[in-house]
């Protein structure tokens, strides 16, 4: 494999968990609810995956084990703020800073361990074309599985019933309810979902990305997720575009840092932030656009008994 | 269930001693009454009567807490509006419940039941939708984005709605406010063929003079009991608002012998503006003035420029400094609160988020309109006594129905809080004043009281520009009238020179040519 082929493959690594995570978010808020908990159930993912992975030597029970702990933060979230009404942003605040300890609890034990990383499928003979090979055909499930969830994101708002129901409750929960969905039942959902997807990002990052257990180790990536969301205008092909620039302007900076460029690495590790946020604004300057994606309903609370 | 259908003497719909309170609020008590099936029915009552609460009930939205509903001769819980729809009820909200980020086609489509429960292909449906539009003439662009459209193209979403549903009872809450009397004409002519084909109507309405065209049944509501229920067309319109209201005069009385002032107080000369959003209007050459002791009225359909014309009016959109002079003052290139200074006030149509902000309490919406020229706020400070004493005077001169000074803007009905935003311009003795529909949605009572200031204020020099698509309003009290179509105004005519009749062709004309051109 040569050099080019292994940055590639390193750009879709950095990539995939802050698409992953990021596509849920998308969901939850295109329903109207602002859940600033990412990182909190990211991480929680992570630690359960990781140990669920150490445990049962099984790679798939630990994915599974992150998705699961995933909603399960979420469903915290989704009781505190559909069911008692909380403030959406001070409940997701309190989410990341709770699963923030609540992972370093439960990896006490696992710190210093290692796994095998999440293995490839190699598909045989696609995957030993030269340079495209291993890209396209040679990535592990959870790359593949965050590329197919941006296509069954878009089709499920674009072209089904429910993505439909989903987007008008986000922008008028008054409405849909005067019309006879239930909002809250919808909501939880997505806030369910949203909460898997996070959890699956942090499963990525503790099986496949670094595969070792430490704390904190999301570093943030929960943000950079949600500000994809915005920046992306809640459009699911410029997420993945967002998420691919900034996981490669992140690859990109940790070769420059190692070839030894004389700028201080402070400075290089702020570039894929401000790069990708940069860019973001500036593709998504069209206000009537960010109208019409926006959800109206984002971060209401939705009262039902009016 | 058939054998009761093909009996015409069971009642589509009765209601028998239903009662609905709020916390505070009895806002049904004891209602009963009965609708036949091909009848047009009238509910009839002042804002706050129990109208809505009433409707809400019928369609699943709320539930009585004493009470029986009879559909068809049997009793029935409606678990909610899904439930209604199912049994055939369709509703035309008063303030439509749309999805604005949605298209026309997918905000019906979430309004019906999904294909394998009886509903429309996704596919087909935009097509429905066109034909059905077609038919009962409604034009309407099934994939136009709703943020795009004016008011009355969102009416027609609502009924192109109902109508795909085949509803048996069809509901419609005040559908007439924002529609020429040429397209009123036409959707009583929709509404009596929807009857004669076995659609029963519940019509509900302010407009006395409709009911008594249209229906045939008038269930009459104040204070949420039922006063009365007779036939509309046996009363007169006077009766009938008698019922309603108790004694108040309908008719603004002009205050006599008023004089006009030789100066004009405001002056529009050359304004034209491109247009400010996607299917919004462009503003073309507008010129008009108007002297002290004058009210301007400025009719037209909905979706004709006049948002776009309140705006540059307001100075929340700057032109060149001559378009606009108040008192001889350029104030073009002024912003709003400049524009008070020089002695102008505003109210704009939509009465929540625009006119007030509906969170903060009626004590702060007066201080954030009024504070330079009332004296409410002095080198920064809020002067709060000064301010409490300003809403409160509005709250007791208009005779605004709130809790206090301290209610929330969004607490109060539409009529009571058009009452205040009205009001609280008024009371700053303004030299001139602009209005964008005064009364649309308020009740009977309270758009005379408003009707009344507005007169009187002329009455003491102020300049007055009325817009209205209520012409009956603008024949009430306007001196001059002139008519909007796409973004021109026409030539002001004095009020005894031009008849409704020819206001309402100049502009139903226009707005046939301007409905052929996007069909």
């Amino acid at each position: 494999m040569d050099a080019l082929t292994l940055l590639l493959l390193s750009v879709m690594t950095a990539a995939t968990p802050l698409l992953l995570a990021a596509l849920g978010e998308l969901i939850t808020e295109k329903s109207g609810v602002l859940n600033l908990g990412v990182e909190g159930m990211m991480i929680v993912g992570a630690v359960c995956a990781f140990a669920v992975s150490v445990s049962t030597g099984n790679a798939a029970a630990g994915i599974a084990a992150g998705a699961v702990a995933g909603a399960a933060m979420a469903l915290i979230f989704g009781f505190l703020t559909l069911t008692m009404l909380a403030n959406q942003v001070a409940t997701g605040l309190a989410l990341t800073i709770f699963g923030i300890g609540l992972s370093a609890l439960i990896g006490k034990g696992y710190v210093g361990i290692a796994v095998a990383p999440l293995a490839k499928l190699h598909i045989p003979l696609l995957s030993d074309i030269p340079l495209l090979g291993p890209i396209l055909f040679g990535q592990d499930a959870l790359v593949y599985l965050s590329l197919l969830s941006v296509l069954a994101v878009y089709w499920f708002m674009k072209r089904t019933r429910a993505g439909l129901v989903l987007r008008a409750v986000g922008d008028s929960h008054e409405a849909a309810h005067a019309i006879g969905y239930s909002v809250i039942r919808i909501r939880y959902l997505a806030v369910l979902f949203g909460g898997a997807m996070a959890g699956l990002a942090g499963a990525y990052l503790s099986l496949a990305y670094t595969p070792l257990w430490a704390e904190n180790m999301t570093a943030g990536r929960g943000w950079i997720a949600l500000a994809l969301v915005v920046f992306s205008t809640w459009r699911p092909g410029r997420l993945l575009a967002g998420a691919y620039l900034f996981g490669g302007i992140t690859i990109l900076q940790l070769h420059a840092q190692s070839a030894g460029w004389g700028v201080p690495s402070q400075i290089m590790s702020m570039l894929p932030y401000l790069a990708t946020i940069l860019v973001l604004v500036i593709i998504s300057g069209d206000r009537a656009k960010i109208r019409l994606n926006a959800p109206a309903c984002l971060g209401k609370v939705f009262h039902p008994a009016q | 269930m058939n054998d009761n259908h093909n009996d015409p003497s069971t009642p589509l719909l009765e209601l028998r001693g239903i009662r609905k309170a709020f916390p505070g609020v009895v806002a049904n008590d004891d209602v009963s009454l009965s609708i036949k099936h091909s009848e047009i029915h009238a509910l009839l009552g002042e804002n706050g009567a129990g109208k809505s609460t009433l409707v809400k009930i019928i369609y699943g939205v709320l539930r009585p807490d004493q009470g029986d509903l009879l559909w068809q001769g049997k009793p029935v819980d409606l678990a909610g509006p899904s439930a209604a729809r199912d049994l055939g009820i369709g509703m035309v909200f008063q303030h439509f419940s749309l999805f604005e980020a949605l298209s026309v086609a997918e905000n019906i489509e979430l309004a019906l039941p999904s294909k394998g429960e009886g509903g429309f292909d996704r596919a087909e449906l935009p097509d429905r939708i066109s034909e059905v539009s077609a038919q009962y003439g409604l034009p309407l662009d099934p994939r136009r984005t709703v943020l795009d459209l004016s008011v009355g193209e969102r009416q027609r979403i609502e009924i192109v709605r109902c109508l795909l549903q085949d509803p048996k009872l069809l509901i419609m809450d005040e559908p007439t406010s924002v529609l020429t009397p040429q397209e009123v004409g036409r959707l009583f002519e929709t509404l009596r063929r929807l009857a004669s084909e076995g659609c029963a109507i519940l019509y509900i309405s302010h407009k006395l003079q409709e009911i008594r065209d249209l229906c045939e049944t008038a269930t009459i509501l104040r204070g949420g009991k039922v006063v009365a229920t007779c036939d509309p067309r046996q009363q007169s319109v006077q009766s009938l608002a008698n019922m309603m209201i108790g004694e108040t005069p309908l008719k603004p009385e002009r205050p006599a012998g008023r004089v006009l002032e030789k100066s004009n107080r405001l002056e529009v000369r050359g304004l034209s503006l491109p247009a400010q959003k996607a299917f919004g209007t462009a503003l073309k050459d507008i010129s008009f003035s108007v002297r002290g002791g004058e009210v301007l009225g400025l009719a037209g359909v909905a979706g004709n420029g006049q948002p776009e014309l309140m705006t540059a009016l307001i100075g929340e959109v700057l032109t060149y400094p001559e378009a606009v002079r108040i008192d001889g003052q350029p104030v073009g290139r002024l912003g709003p609160r400049r524009r008070r200074e020089a002695g102008a006030c505003f109210v704009p149509e939509e009465r929540n988020g625009h006119a007030t902000a509906p969170d903060m309490p009626l004590a702060d919406n007066g201080l954030l309109s009024a504070d330079r020229r009332m004296g409410l706020t002095r080198g920064g400070w809020i002067l709060s006594r000064a301010r409490d004493r300003f809403a409160g005077e509005v709250i007791q001169r208009f005779s605004v129905k709130a809790s206090g000074i301290g209610a929330a803007a969004k607490s109060l009905s539409g009529g009571n809080l058009q009452k205040f935003s009205v009001g609280r311009e008024i009371a700053q003795n303004p030299g001139v004043l602009v209005i964008n529909q005064p009364t649309w949605g308020v009740d009977a009572g309270s758009a005379a009281a408003i009707q009344e200031a507005i007169l009187a204020l002329a009455a003491e020099g102020a300049a007055v520009v009325v817009i209205s698509q209520d012409l009956d309003e603008l024949f009430a009290i306007a001196d001059r009238i002139a008519v909007m179509s796409e973004g021109k105004l026409s030539r002001p005519k004095p009020i005894g020179e031009v008849t409704i009749e020819e206001i309402g062709l100049l502009m139903g004309g226009i707005q046939g040519e301007k409905t052929g051109a996007t069909v």
